[in-house]
């Protein structure tokens, strides 16, 4: 029988106490102790960046991360975005610039680019790139994606 | 109003940017059972016994399935059905389901897993076609003799006269690897047994769930009106779910047979071993050609590795074929192509469906040949240029060609005349064209129905509520079927609502390949909405004491042209055309006429037939690290004629996404077997361009107005990839000198020929 231990941690900015599985993954944890299953999972573990999300800003894989890493912090999801149910700046350009195709790597890119635009509000090209490296699309070609994030940090820059 | 010809954002794409579309392995996660599958773990063997008693005695087990279960091949093709869910008698590849499991949860259902006992007995297994169709290998299939899927051949024209008239002939082998479609989101199947009603409803990751109803109620015996096929958001297709997968119909067992509901999701591993995507191919291909460039004759030949089950074999192996036309005038071509069994996953319908491999073949012969004769790549595709709309010699239909536009874009853009030949050492540019067709005119379950059906209704709020059986894959075809239906009602697309591929309630549709959605779909869409118009019209008419002729539709208003009369109110005149019908369902269908259908000049000749073919130009700037011989894409300009861009923000993406994933295909990704273990099944091994080896992609948009398209449209989520691999041999012969035809063009391949070359010539000086 796997240990469970109380985890307290803020997702999507509201505090949190849940009985979790020492080796309960975040993702697993979003998805089914949460409910957020905005989250995504794309390879076996580590590879397509699909289930990114932040934690205190940073971009983290769920899908091996534990859960119980995350005691005390801050883990955002695409769920959190969405103010008042209206598009954040980089949903509202990955929607107009169409980043987003068949919409399965899109909530693991727009944390990745979310991520980006905390720590670096106005990048470059090859930031953006450098930034997105982890996240695999297979839809766009990626030309539109890069859209999007400049269309974002255009609207709050 | 008018919404055709806008850049239009897709009418879903809130809710996934938002993280609310559901896809399946989403839905009823926590409370449903855990499906797994039982995979072989070796290529080829008789299947001797399953015992399942001590995996049916785990606690938390609530079904175990074998081959037992279901003795009903499938296939998408009806003529070549002959895979079963789960094997019987026999694997003929790693990773073939054999048994599965349904529990209370994914670690019951692992441990029973683990508790199956397997007795086989194994055979000699290949992973390469030439060995699977050696004299005295052993046979797959004991209706394919000599691992012979299909053979497909033709002849039109005179090829021995065209050679012997060529001043220049010249004949290479190209080799292609298999590629995989990698669409992001993982197979998953959600079915639901209703043990009260002894109804099924599936949750699935489709392209055409139109098919999966069908094989469902195959396998299962199940009458089809008891079964309920949904279609939620879909992670990608790209043609590897054209076809129902085995996993779909597991999942349909393992709901009936533990009378409950069961998610089965895939790992990214099983993901790849259902595969379904593009073969690995030789290709040899000969070309003659006049002094001026022109095409004489053309020969080819293709081998293609098909995997362990027929899938789409037959029609793969006949688009290589009669794709060789239509894009160019070839007076002369002959054919001969062979689909081989083998132990290896099977093949199927990967976007550019049969045309890619033969077509990287036949335009990189065609450039090496132009540099032969010293001719400018763009003038020897313009010497070749179709002359003249119409039936090409294996009766395809071509009905607006708008390659010379592409050309002349693409020449302009890319700066051509100054870069070719004069870049920086390491440094170079190249170019190819290629096609698509718009719709396979006639659709392989034939039943004589139209080829596409749409509803749209119309109740009491005003809503128009638009029903389509088109599978939204993030293509964006509920967003083209939206635009469709306002433009001819002339209203906001806010006015509107799809509800689509759901069987309960919308229409039967064909299903999303071949790129046939826009073009018959679109048109099956325009034929409703005009329908509907005409009720409303005729409405108005009464209302206003006119003749329906004399009614102008201008969506939110409808009064007498001409007059000075400000008319009626939209909501006022639906509620005049519902007092009379009450609430108003129409019904749109389009149909491909026979002309299109294709001829019968050879075996197999309608494979190919389309109403409209797309068509496009690329060019490909490359750098060729001296060192490392890695490749940069620098710039790729497109010029693509899709008719008329209904979205000209979705034709861009479609554009962009087929130009990657032809670089994909060209650069780096290949599946790989070692004695049938695929070493390759995960995203670090198949190696997926990222952001940061992905290039700015230009696209120029060419609008040929096709006379039959909707609006004048054709297909644009295919035709413009092909041009793709050619165009990167042509730029690395530019940069470097040599000019691969072996696909991927990754870096050891170029550093073994770069050295090659160099040792090849060092010797010459030394002579």
């Amino acid at each position: 029988m796997t240990m469970k231990s109380i985890l307290a941690l803020t997702v999507n900015g509201r505090g949190r106490e849940d009985a979790v599985a020492d080796n309960m993954l975040l993702y697993d944890y979003l998805r089914e102790t949460v409910g957020a299953t905005g989250t995504k999972m794309g390879c076996d573990g580590g590879e397509c960046g699909a289930c990114t999300v932040l934690v205190d800003d940073s971009p983290r894989f769920s899908c091996i991360t534990l859960a119980r890493d995350c005691a005390g912090r801050r883990v955002d999801t695409i769920e959190s975005l969405a103010q008042d149910g209206r598009l954040s700046p980089i949903q509202r350009g990955f929607h107009e610039a169409l980043g987003a195709q068949c919409g399965y790597c899109t909530p693991g890119m727009i944390m990745a680019s979310e991520g980006l635009l905390r720590r670096n509000a106005d990048p470059s090209d090859d930031e953006i790139r450098a930034a997105l490296a982890s996240n695999i699309c297979r839809c766009t070609g990626y030309v539109k994606i890069i859209e999007a994030v400049r269309r974002a940090a255009a609207e709050t820059v | 109003m008018t919404t055709i010809g806008e850049r239009t954002p897709l009418i879903d794409g809130p809710d996934k940017v938002a993280g609310k579309a559901a896809y399946t392995a989403d839905l009823a996660l926590g409370d449903s059972l855990a499906g797994r599958i039982l995979r072989s773990a070796v290529s080829h063997a008789e299947l001797i016994s399953v015992d399942t008693t001590a995996a049916l005695a785990l606690p938390g087990v609530r079904a175990v399935i074998t081959g037992a279960d279901c003795d009903v091949p499938f296939g998408v093709l009806p003529i070549a059905q002959n895979e079963f869910p789960l094997a019987r008698d026999r694997v003929r590849y790693r990773g073939e389901p054999i048994a599965a499991v349904a529990a209370v949860d994914e670690r019951t259902a692992a441990e029973a897993l683990a508790l199956i006992k397997v007795e086989l007995r194994e055979l000699p297994a290949y992973d390469d076609a030439d060995a699977a169709r050696a004299p005295g290998a052993t046979v797959l299939h004991a209706e394919r003799p000599g691992n012979i899927e299909r053979e497909a051949s033709f002849e039109l024209g005179d090829t021995a006269a065209g050679f012997a008239a060529a001043v220049l002939v010249r004949e290479e082998t190209f080799e292609n690897a298999e590629v995989n479609q990698v669409h992001m989101e993982p197979n998953a199947t959600l079915a639901a047994w209703d043990a009260e009603r002894e109804r099924l409803t599936v949750h699935t990751c489709t392209q055409v769930p139109f098919y999966v109803h069908l094989m469902i109620g195959r396998c299962l015996g199940l009458d089809e009106a008891n079964i309920r096929v949904v279609k939620p958001h879909v992670g990608g297709g790209f043609g590897a779910r054209t076809e129902t997968f085995g996993f779909e119909i597991i999942a349909a067992l393992l709901a009936r047979a533990s009378e409950g509901r069961v998610r089965l999701v895939l790992s990214r591993e099983e993901t790849f071993l259902c595969h379904r995507g593009r073969p690995q191919t030789t290709t040899r291909m000969k070309i003659g050609l006049r002094a001026d460039g022109r095409i004489t004759a053309v020969e080819c030949d293709t081998v293609q590795r098909g995997g362990a089950y027929s899938g789409y074999g037959i029609v793969s192996i006949l688009y290589a074929g009669s794709l060789l036309y239509a894009l160019y005038d070839m007076p002369a071509a002959k054919y001969h192509g062979l689909r081989v069994l083998t132990n290896t996953p099977p093949c199927g319908a990967m976007r550019g469906h049969g045309t890619v491999n033969v077509r990287f073949a036949f335009e990189t012969l065609l450039d090496a040949m132009a540099e032969d004769m010293g001719l400018d790549p763009f003038a020897v595709r313009r010497a070749n240029l179709l002359r003249k709309l119409g039936l090409t010699d294996n009766d395809l239909l071509v009905a607006s060609y708008g390659l010379p536009q592409c050309l002349d874009w693409v020449e302009r853009a890319s700066g051509w005349r100054h870069k070719h030949g004069k870049l920086a050492p390491g440094r170079g540019i190249g170019m190819a064209c290629s096609h698509y067709v718009s719709g396979a005119a006639k659709p392989v379950h034939w039943t004589g129905e139209p080829h596409a059906t749409v509803h749209v209704k119309l109740d009491w709020d005003g809503a128009v509520t638009v029903l389509t059986g088109a599978a939204e894959i993030g293509q964006g075809s509920s967003t083209m079927v939206a635009q469709c239906v306002a433009e001819v009602l002339a209203l906001d697309m806010s006015r509107l609502r799809i509800v689509a591929a759901d069987s309960a309630v919308t229409p039967k549709d064909n299903g999303s390949y071949s790129s046939r959605v826009t073009f018959m779909v679109g048109n099956a869409a325009i034929d409703a909405a005009k329908n509907l118009r005409q009720i409303l019209v005729e409405a108005a008419a009464k209302q206003l004491e006119a003749a329906p002729e004399e009614i102008e539709c201008l969506g939110e208003t409808y009064r007498v042209a001409g007059s000075q009369d400000p008319g009626l109110a939209y909501r006022e005149i639906v509620q005049a055309a519902l007092a009379e019908h009450g609430t108003i369902t129409v019904t749109g269908n389009f149909s491909t006429p026979k002309e299109a259908q294709g001829g019968k000049k050879y075996r197999g000749a309608a494979i190919g037939s389309t109403m409209g073919f797309s068509y496009a130009a690329q060019a490909v700037e490359v750098s060729v690290d001296p060192v490392t011989a890695q490749v940069t894409v620098e710039k790729v300009w497109v010029a693509h004629d899709c008719g008329r861009a209904l979205n000209p923000l979705a034709v861009e993406g479609q554009v962009q996404g087929s130009v990657w994933m032809g670089m994909g295909q060209a650069l780096s990704e290949e599946n790989q077997y070692i004695q049938g273990l695929p070493v390759h099944a995960n995203l670090i091994d198949y190696r997926v361009p990222t952001i940061v080896e992905s290039p700015d992609i230009e696209v120029e948009i060419v609008e040929s107005i096709d006379p039959n398209g909707p609006f004048g449209a054709k297909e644009a989520g295919e035709g413009s990839l092909s041009g793709f691999l050619p165009a990167l041999a042509s730029a690395i012969d530019d940069a470097v000198g040599y000019r691969p035809t072996e696909c991927p063009m990754t870096p050891d391949r170029i550093f073994t020929a770069l050295a090659k070359q160099a040792r090849n010539a060092s010797a010459e000086a030394a002579e």
